[in-house]
């Protein structure tokens, strides 16, 4: 189709051949090029936290403990926990294709700080090396949660370091969401007004709230600890006349929100995919819009239903429990207006459409397991048993992993100029699905009947359980790996990517694959609302003279 | 892309007018000065914490601190920000020269009040009152444990709170300087002179934060007396 717009790419300029030295790439103030940086970043964490679950799968596979060490054992999920999180899972999607789309889905040249854009991936890198320093010294052994006064006095691992690490790490989440967040107010193109925005804008907006509003809390917090444990004088550790209670609220004041900074840029993604792959303007589109704001809103005033077993007031637990189930209902709103959305339009079941399928039935189940922990005399039950790891898994490997490579194989064309093999990502799609099922299905049972998390040795009862939960990780890393080859295989040989592979709407669409540098070689203006895909072979036809949507 | 507003002074090359590229810094300034009141906020938390906790430990730590240095330190900061606005306005009226001695003005406060945080500090320090290593109550035979422990977490906030707030103070004179010498080479003019203002947000944000401190540290023990 679009054939002779391919024949030019080799002379064209892009963002991508614009400098081939190292120096090009480590000094760039381009978003698109940041955003690449991050990718490959966060891979590698991601790999190195995924060697981690495998071991913690491994031990697993029999009642007794013989792996790893007991010891062994609490360092290994404990770092398993806090390079996902820290290091994967809240950069993933904002970092990556947050800072590659989101300006050229606001028609502007770059982000609003390019500068301090790149600062942000230094930062990063600061903390990611402080926490391989951690983990090639053995690593921490208090679980991500760090609660003190073990992790304060009595832990023999490198907390401190890990601390600062976190500390370091959280204002590169804190840059990258003031610079979305001034960017998005600030830099639209003319014509595009808020509700014209997509709704992966939407998405991000709402989590850079979070990110600038929760994370300064988790780095005085982790600050406090770290001080307490080098020169033992502190807030938390009773013996110094501290509250430990008071680290558990101050480190879920930010960590219960950050669940929604790593899921609510995943929602974004899904509307994106599902508008497209259902040739339909997302149903409720303010509605979704506002939903995203709401669990932002909503997510700041729930950290206490981490704290029902503490000495938190039965009162303040009521109220706790009772705004819990409150954040169901923008979830559910979104939920349903991307059935609604799916409903008598033309599915089309590429890659990133069947991952979006599986958000939604996974995200459903994650979501749902929720509401049974924000019970209060339930919670009691299920508190600190594998219910609560594998509702976690559901909401952030079948939501945010699951949003993440449904939006990077969406976007893929675009940021690499390369078509990716549809076939084998459709069979890895479903290998993922499969496998997580696998892995996490079981351990709601294995929770509800008992089990308790971070032990590395567990009765005979539950093997079965805990052998399908491992072969079930297996399937998972074969279908995690699969998109790590292709992807990889596909920048030098995939077949060579058209400006709109998907025949889509939005700006991003409308510009060359890979983008030029500058973004637009014109001055985009914006006439219509995000998703009228009724007139995208008109704005298509205009595409290809140049004068795209210019009205 | 090389439209006529590359050519502009001090335009950077992604933003498409000055209005925008001021918006987006003054904008950038608020949101960071939001994220550095939830950074503050976490240790007026404690702060609130402890101090319904402990009212004795609160009441004995805070007579332990200089009423008149805290004091002065208040009113020198209080002036610095009547310089620092004033800054600001001749930034954008463009006259060069008081622009400087306004901001050299708001600069040598900033650093009066560092010095006389640090004989605060050296203070502590030599009546052993830093609540680390060789920490030692005053009347610590006459107090019971529990109060002995309950001055040594007031005191752990006092050089918390006023630990960071003055870290906030050394940038914001790195800051002034870095204006200082930009004003002196005359970059700023009557259309480009952001940079003044949105440095002035952040320094009228450290003194508020001061605002709150002195109060709450320094005289809650006259307070808490008084009851």
């Amino acid at each position: 189709m679009a054939t002779e717009v391919i024949e030019k790419v080799e002379s064209r300029s892009t963002y991508l051949n614009n400098g081939h030295t190292v120096k090009s790439w480590l000094l760039t103030l381009d978003h698109k090029r940041i955003g690449l940086l991050y990718l490959f970043s966060i891979s590698i964490f991601f790999l190195i936290g995924g060697i981690y679950a495998s071991l913690i799968r491994l031990e697993l596979v029999t009642p007794e403990g013989d792996l790893l060490t007991p010891d062994t054992y609490n360092r290994v999920f404990t770092m398993h926990g806090v390079i996902m999180i820290f290091f994967f899972l809240i950069p993933s999607i904002p970092a990556v294709l947050g800072n590659f789309l989101l300006p050229i889905m606001l028609g502007a040249k770059d982000v609003a700080f390019p500068k301090l854009n790149l600062l942000s991936w230094y930062i990063f890198m600061l903390g990611g090396a402080l926490m391989m320093y951690t983990l090639i010294n053995g690593g921490i052994d208090t679980g991500w949660t760090f609660y003190p006064p073990y992790s304060s006095i009595y832990s023999n691992s490198e907390v401190t370091m890990a601390g600062v690490s976190i500390f370091i790490t959280g204002f590169s989440s804190i840059l990258t969401g003031l610079n979305f967040m001034v960017t998005i107010h600030t830099m639209r193109a003319p014509g595009l007004t808020w509700f014209r925005l997509p709704l992966f804008v939407w998405a991000h907006y709402a989590t850079s709230l979070i990110q600038i509003l929760g994370t300064p809390v988790i780095a005085i917090t982790v600050l406090a600890l770290a001080l307490e444990r080098t020169f033992q004088i502190g807030i938390f550790d009773p013996k110094l006349g501290g509250d430990p209670v008071l680290f558990q609220h101050m480190f879920w004041f930010y960590s219960h929100p950050a669940v929604y900074i790593m899921i609510l840029p995943s929602m974004g993604v899904i509307s994106e995919i599902i508008a497209n792959s259902t040739r339909k303007r997302v149903f409720g589109y303010h509605f979704v819009a506002f939903s995203s704001l709401a669990i932002a809103v909503f997510g700041f005033l729930v950290w206490g239903h981490h704290m029902f077993t503490t000495s938190q007031s039965m009162y303040a637990g009521m109220v706790f429990s009772i705004i819990s189930y409150a954040v169901a209902i923008p979830s559910a709103i979104k939920t349903f207006n991307w059935l609604a959305t799916i409903y008598k339009g033309s599915v089309s079941f590429s890659t990133p459409m069947i991952y979006a399928l599986a958000f939604l039935g996974l995200f459903t189940i994650g979501g749902m397991t929720g509401l049974f922990l924000s019970a209060l005399g339930l919670d009691i039950h299920l508190h600190d048993t594998y219910f609560v790891v594998a509702h976690f898994h559901y909401v952030m490997v079948g939501g945010a992993i699951i949003g993440y490579l449904g939006g990077l194989h969406y976007w893929w064309p675009k940021m690499t100029g390369r078509l990716y093999p549809e076939t084998l990502g459709r069979i890895s799609a479903v290998i993922v699905f499969v496998g997580f099922n696998f892995t996490f299905m079981p351990q709601f049972i294995l929770g509800y009947l008992g089990m308790p998390r971070r032990y590395y040795a567990y009765v005979p009862e539950f093997q079965v359980l805990h052998v399908l939960s491992s072969g079930g990780a297996f399937v998972l890393a074969v279908g995690f790996m699969l998109p790590l080859f292709y992807l990889a295989w596909s920048i030098k040989y995939g077949q060579k990517a058209p400006n709109n592979p998907w025949t889509a709407f939005g700006l991003e669409w409308q510009t060359a694959s890979p983008p030029p540098t500058e973004n637009f070689t014109y001055n985009p203006v914006v006439t219509t609302e995000a998703y009228e895909f009724e007139h995208v072979e008109e704005i298509r036809n205009a595409g290809k003279t140049g004068a795209i949507q210019t009205a | 892309m090389a439209d006529s507003h590359a050519s502009q002074y001090g335009l950077a090359h992604h933003f498409s007018s000055m209005e925008q590229q001021r918006e987006a810094g003054t904008i950038g300034m608020w949101i960071f000065l939001l994220t550095e009141l939830m950074f503050f906020g976490g240790m007026f938390l404690v702060y609130a914490i402890f101090r319904t906790t402990y009212p004795a430990g609160f009441e004995q730590g805070s007579h332990l601190l200089s009423v008149k240095l805290g004091g002065l330190n208040t009113i020198v900061l209080i002036v610095s920000s009547v310089t620092m606005a004033m800054a600001v306005y001749y930034s954008q009226i463009g006259e060069k020269k008081r622009l400087v001695g306004m901001l050299s003005v708001t600069l040598v406060l900033g650093l009066v009040f560092l010095v006389v945080k640090y004989f605060e500090y050296r203070e502590k320090f030599e009546h052993h009152l830093f609540p680390a290593m060789g920490f030692y109550a005053p009347d610590a035979e006459h107090l019971a444990l529990q109060y002995h422990q309950q001055v040594r977490v007031f005191l752990w906030i006092y050089f918390a709170m006023t630990g960071l707030h003055a870290l906030h103070m050394i940038i914001g004179a790195g800051m002034l300087l870095v204006l200082i010498l930009m004003a002196h080479k005359g970059r700023f003019t009557t259309s480009y002179n952001s940079p003044v203002e949105i440095c002035g947000l952040y320094w009228h944000f450290v003194d508020i934060v001061w605002i709150f401190l002195f109060p709450l540290l320094y005289l809650t023990g006259y307070h808490l007396t008084g009851h």
